[in-house]
């Protein structure tokens, strides 16, 4: 795309309004979600105007261009506001690829003489555009991810369940990210839970946990140190190999804490710890 | 054929380090990395993306699978407009922290990636790139 292609697209700003809007309006799709098409023109023209603005014969081939950060963050804008409207993902995105037609149109007008330079240029923007429409499927998914991830969080305040396990002995799993809020959760539930059941071990299973970095090995020492206070024990479980790995090359020292690999080694363990032993029986076999 | 992964995502929220995390995970699990490989990567970007929030005021990442050679990869870009770091070779050291934290987080991502750059300036910000090889 030459810079008089594109100087000659924003003098057609107006035109290109105009193809754009007439053939939404008679589009099937065109439902009632717009209040009125004074409400499609005005958002129109704004959107029209940015991606005006900011192509250029350079960034049109660059889909990481900086400079079409403006344009992309507005693009989440309006996709975030149409959902909230009431906008289906795919009335969006007929929204935004129509607007490929209008361009396509005035760009015929524009670039007349050379078939060659109207083929490249149509090209080019024709892939402009659709990257404009894959990052409004992606503010989409990351909207949608959000809500996932915030149900997910949720749900881990109400599953940091303390279980006891025997007589002296609890436990509780972690499944999720153990972040400051989530630590805060996890303390609390296992010094009530110790005190609760008159525990002296407590154990901490993090099987569930996808990766142990330095937040969170500081909030196990935490955790440890907080249940010692207490004059009880505290061992930690489900300690993985790749994680085991990890977290010595991360140059993390846990050797001052009772780290075992499973939980059923970490109940052997407190059930020595408490003289307590586990033997198979012997039946009679008197048949 | 393998197709190319090109990402970008922001970090500006706790909640975006978990989402950049699984996108470096599923990129990891794409090109066949074995599970420790990936876990080291992960727990790597959880430190550097984390810095960035904490110490950068939020920032930009750019995830790409890349190939040299018979070798194929993941490297992360990880970019802020933060006040950036006065000394390079401190941060990098085991236990300096400006925070009331370990000080383990750069030194140790060093440490879990095949490559590591790192480039600061005072005022403009950090920009720090990784590269972990499939089976590096
Ligand atoms: N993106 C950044 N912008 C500005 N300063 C940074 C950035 N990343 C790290 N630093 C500085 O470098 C220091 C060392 O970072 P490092 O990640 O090694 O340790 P930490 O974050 O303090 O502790 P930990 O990561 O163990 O929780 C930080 O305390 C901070 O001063
Ligand atoms: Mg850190």
């Amino acid at each position: 795309m030459t810079t008089k292609t594109v100087e000659s697209l924003r003098e057609k700003h107006d035109l290109i309004l105009t193809y754009w809007i007439s053939q939404r309006e008679m589009a099937d799709d065109f439902g009632g979600n717009f209040n009125s098409s004074d409400d499609l023109k005005a958002q129109s023209s704004e959107l029209l105007e940015i991606v005006l603005k900011t192509i250029t014969p350079e960034n049109i081939t660059d889909p990481y261009s900086p400079d079409l950060q403006p344009l992309f963050d507005y693009i989440s804008g309006l996709t975030i506001s149409r959902a909230k409207q009431g906008f289906s993902p795919r009335e969006t995105a007929t929204y935004i690829f129509s607007l490929k037609d209008a361009l396509l149109r005035a760009l015929g007008e524009i670039i007349t003489d050379d078939t060659q330079e109207l083929y490249r240029t149509t090209l080019e923007v024709s892939k402009f555009v659709d990257n404009i429409g894959i990052t409004s499927f992606e503010t989409f998914i990351k909207g949608r991810e959000e809500v996932i991830l915030s149900q997910a969080d949720e749900m881990a305040e109400l599953s940091t369940p303390v279980i006891k396990v025997w007589d002296g002995i609890i436990a509780m799993p972690i499944i999720g990210t153990l972040d400051s809020a989530r630590t805060q959760v996890v303390m609390e539930n296992l010094l009530q839970g110790i005190v609760d059941s008159e525990s002296s071990i407590a154990i901490l299973d993090i099987s569930g946990v996808p990766a142990v970095d330095s937040l969170v090995a500081q909030h196990l020492i935490k955790t440890v140190n907080a249940i010692r206070l207490l004059g009880a024990d505290c061992v930690i479980s489900g300690i993985r190999p790749e994680i085991a790995q990890t977290v010595v090359h991360l140059g993390i020292d846990l050797s001052k804490m009772v780290t075992k690999a499973t939980l059923a080694s970490a109940l052997k363990y407190s059930l020595t710890t408490l003289q307590l032993e586990v033997r198979r029986v012997q039946k009679d076999k008197s048949n | 054929m393998t197709t190319n992964i090109r990402e970008q995502l922001s970090i500006r929220q706790e909640r975006d380090l978990i989402i950049c995390r699984n996108r470096v995970k599923e990129a990891a699990v794409k090109i066949g990395m074995g599970i420790v490989n990936q876990t080291k990567l992960i727990t790597a970007v959880s430190e550097l993306a984390r810095n960035m929030l904490i110490y950068g005021g939020g920032g930009n990442v750019l995830l790409e699978t890349v190939t040299r050679g018979r070798e194929q990869g993941v490297q992360i870009v990880f970019e802020d407009k933060g006040p950036g770091i006065a000394d390079i070779n401190k941060a990098m050291q085991d236990g300096f922290t400006t925070g009331k934290s370990m000080g383990m987080g750069l030194p140790g991502a060093r440490r879990l990636v095949s490559e590591f750059f790192i480039e600061s300036t005072v005022g403009i910000g950090t920009t720090v790139k990784i590269i972990k090889w499939k089976n590096g």
